[in-house]
């Protein structure tokens, strides 16, 4: 009896059968929820452990450095399966995010083995390729013998494959043939707009279409609502304010923020293009944005959604997605579309942010840790992640095709589905990967501060910008 | 009895080598302590004089003092001295005020003047950072109380620390409730402890208080005050975690103090070089503010003990 059951899983696991099928078939056995959710668990493992050696690395204990994120929660949630599959064990401290990747600096730098792998984003690998800090993953997924052949690292967004690599030369292209792969993707977001229906719905107005029409619309908002604001960006003095929605929207227009000519970069800007975007942006959180914009992280941009305080945000969909469920006051009435700046652009150009594995290249253990990596990207734990827990975004293709997964977006999260599947082919990031990343984003977003409160006009203050980021990459033997 | 306390004792005797090496062996300790808080700062100051980023490793060298040359062509620099000694004058200069009129108040030791001292510490142990956030609330236009109490006298839409005309003046408001309880309870015990005769025979001859004040009160509280002073110049002048917690240092390079600036050139550049040596010209003029208070503190000693 037991066995029947679990081979309907197995040939469901196996693609032998459709969920209707199998729903049907558990429905006849009387099955319940947490057996077939147990069956499922164990027909994926076992899935995933055929034909691959899990157990080669029995015995060995890895520790890992996890930020305080909806992700890590799925990852442990879920982690005796790793350690029942490889007979590892596993620990791990979680650091909140305002210190999470000072702490990982500190480890890292001092060349410390305590941790095996780490949580990263894709732009701190351009500090901590270079450092040598960080193992080149190719050489892991590359390898037959080291990998499971049910991986599959074709089935992970091209996008975001070719994001979290590079090679290491300033101003390179990511994902280029000789690009060195840094760390794996994990789960990602794009930078859309996330809006409040009701309030919409009162002010009568639609999600905009374009750079013009958020200007527009925020302000109708703002006038109308009389207490919410009408556009919720982040504004605080850091590179994490440029790349989301602003990035977003500038690289739709197709501007650059460098220019890489032989080698050497240079400011771009302060083109006539970049000038106009960032007069409307400048304009658009003067008329609309939050009265104390310059001390806006992520974290007040998505609460003021979820508190009712703003009428729409442009920035990370997963932060909209957060905010419709949980004790939120504005759960169940927030809305997704998808957002391209330029009028004229076929298609939005969302920058990402992709939370990542990487490995600590002082780590002592790391064909073990590999194991690890490869687990916790893999389909069989993304779908458990997407369908159980909050992992979403889903790096993985065949997860975003996954019914389950659709289904239940589709239902909490009217609309999600679409802004996600229009914006997606255009998703990666938009920056040039260059080591002087940081200094240099949160210096532009430092004369984003001044022309906002008007110190500054955007014309003069992209020039003065674009001279000092010219005098800085020279400094650096980069320009 | 017993046998050990009869036990006639004889003076250990000790060899010249143990007679010699006590003296270095008992400062052992000091030294160490000392070696332990030297090796950081040389190692600090030979990181001043790399061209050290971490992430570009091929440049690392050795360029003697360029990171300093290039300070002083650095319009960014000198905003950041200006604003630190700024920020450092100002909550000095503006605690030692309150705090030596809340000490005043207070200087009569009834039981309602114990309680409140008392009270008026507990902002103290707060730690700043926390501190910071905690106003940052309370100074948000759309629900902060502080926001609201403004709206009540005609002030609408003041934008606090996200203002660059403002900036300054709220995380001075922090740094002021944080820490003027310190110079407020180390005056308290300046005054509780002064000599009373001076004061009475005042009084007696019928001395005006403002005078009394003046001419009394606040010379002989001057150790005091100076003590005060320099402890409270030498941390707020390596202010990070208010000024961090509230703004980054902005808007725009508003607010962008000595600490903040090397944090983000270490932690977000890993520009290791520029960072020590931004340290370092803070520790110099750290220790350059020192020497001036200690030489008026030994001063004022010399005069209290009857020197010239």
């Amino acid at each position: 009896m037991y066995d029947k059951e679990k081979g309907l899983f197995e040939a469901f696991v196996a693609k032998k059968m459709s969920r209707r099928e199998l729903l049907a078939a558990t429905g006849k056995a009387g099955l319940t929820a947490s057996a077939a959710g147990f069956l499922m668990t164990q027909a994926q493992t076992n899935a995933m452990a055929a034909d691959f050696d899990w157990m080669k690395y029995k015995g060995s204990k890895l520790k890992l450095l996890l930020n305080k994120h909806p992700y890590a929660d799925a990852m442990i949630a879920n982690i005796e399966s790793f350690k029942t599959m490889t007979g590892m064990d596993i620990s791990w401290d979680i650091f909140p995010e305002d210190v999470y990747f000072d702490k990982v600096t500190a480890a890292l730098s001092s060349g410390s083995t305590e941790y095996d792998a780490f949580m990263t984003g894709a732009y701190m690998t351009w500090t901590y390729g270079p450092a040598g800090w960080i193992t080149d993953l190719n050489e892991y997924i590359k390898d037959p013998a080291k990998t499971n052949p049910t991986y599959n690292w074709e089935d992970m967004l091209p996008g975001l494959r070719a994001s979290t690599s590079w090679n290491g030369v300033p101003g390179g292209e990511l994902g280029s043939a000789d690009a060195k792969q840094w760390c794996v993707p994990w789960g990602y977001e794009l930078n859309n707009i996330s809006y409040n229906k009701k309030m919409f719905d009162k002010v009568g107005v639609q999600p905009p279409k374009n750079m013009g029409e958020m200007v527009e619309v925020s302000a109708k908002l703002t006038k109308d609502l009389g207490g919410p604001y009408g556009v919720g960006v982040r504004g605080s003095r850091s590179w994490a304010s440029i790349h989301p929605g602003f990035l977003s929207g500038y690289a739709n227009f197709g501007e650059k923020d460098f220019n890489v000519t032989d080698g050497k970069l240079k400011a771009a800007m302060n083109t006539a293009g970049s000038k106009a975007f960032h007069g409307d942006w400048v304009k658009m959180i003067q008329d609309s944005g939050p009265k104390n914009w310059s001390t806006y992280t992520w974290y007040q941009v998505g609460t003021d959604l979820g508190a009712g305080a703003s009428a729409m945000i442009f920035d990370a969909d997963i932060l909209g997605y957060f905010m419709n469920g949980g004790d939120n006051k504005e759960a169940g009435n927030l809305g997704y579309a998808p957002f391209a700046a330029n009028p004229a652009a076929a298609a939005p150009t969302p920058n990402v942010w992709i939370w990542s594995l990487a490995m600590n290249n002082a780590g002592t253990q790391k064909d073990a840790t590999w194991y690890f990596l490869q687990w916790a990207t893999s389909v069989e734990h993304a779908l458990f992640g997407a369908r159980k827990m909050d992992f979403v975004n889903p790096v993985r293709a065949s997860v975003w095709a996954d019914e389950e997964f659709r289904g239940r977006i589709d239902a909490k999260y009217p609309g999600y589905l679409n802004q996600h599947d229009t914006s997606a082919p255009g998703a990666k990031i938009y920056f040039t990967a260059q080591p002087l990343f940081f200094d240099l984003t949160t210096l532009w977003s430092e004369n984003l501060q001044k022309m906002v409160a008007k110190e500054i006009p955007v014309d003069e203050g992209l020039d003065k910008m674009a001279a000092e980021i010219d005098a800085k990459l020279a400094e650096a033997g980069l320009g | 009895m017993t046998a050990a306390a009869t036990t006639k004792r004889t003076p250990v005797k000790q060899s010249r080598f143990m007679r010699r090496a006590l003296p270095y062996l008992l400062s052992l300790p000091a030294l160490l302590m000392c070696i332990g808080i030297l090796i950081p700062f040389f190692t600090a100051v030979y990181y001043s004089l790399l061209r050290y980023r971490m992430n570009l490793p091929q440049m690392k060298g050795f360029i003697w003092f360029d990171n300093y040359i290039n300070f002083f062509g650095d319009p960014k620099f000198w905003n950041t001295v200006y604003i630190s000694l700024t920020y450092a004058a100002l909550t000095v200069g503006l605690e030692l005020v309150i705090g030596l009129g809340i000490a005043l108040l207070l200087q009569r030791p009834t039981r309602f003047n114990n309680i409140a001292s008392i009270l008026l510490l507990l902002p103290l142990m707060t730690a700043p950072a926390l501190a910071a956030l905690m106003w940052k609330l309370m100074t948000h236009p759309d629900f902060g109380i502080l926001s609201y109490l403004l709206t009540l006298i005609g002030i609408t839409d003041f934008k606090w620390a996200s203002d660059p005309s403002t900036a300054l003046f709220t995380v001075l408001l922090v740094d002021i409730w944080v820490y003027t309880p310190f110079i407020m309870i180390l005056l308290l015990a300046g005054l509780r402890s002064l000599p009373k005769a001076p004061f009475e025979a005042a009084a007696l001859d019928g001395v005006p208080r403002s005078f009394v004040f003046f001419r009394i009160t606040l010379p002989m509280l001057m150790p005091y005050i100076i003590t005060a002073t320099l402890f409270r110049l030498l941390d707020s002048i390596q202010q990070f975690d208010i000024i961090y917690a509230m703004t980054q240092g902005g808007p725009g390079d508003k607010l962008l103090v000595f600490q903040v600036q090397a944090y983000l050139d270490f932690f977000q550049a890993t520009n290791v070089g520029r960072s020590a040596a931004l340290m370092i010209i803070l520790w110099a003029i750290t220790y350059a503010l020192s020497n001036v208070f200690i030489k008026q503190w030994l001063k004022l000693r010399e005069r209290a003990h009857g020197g010239a």
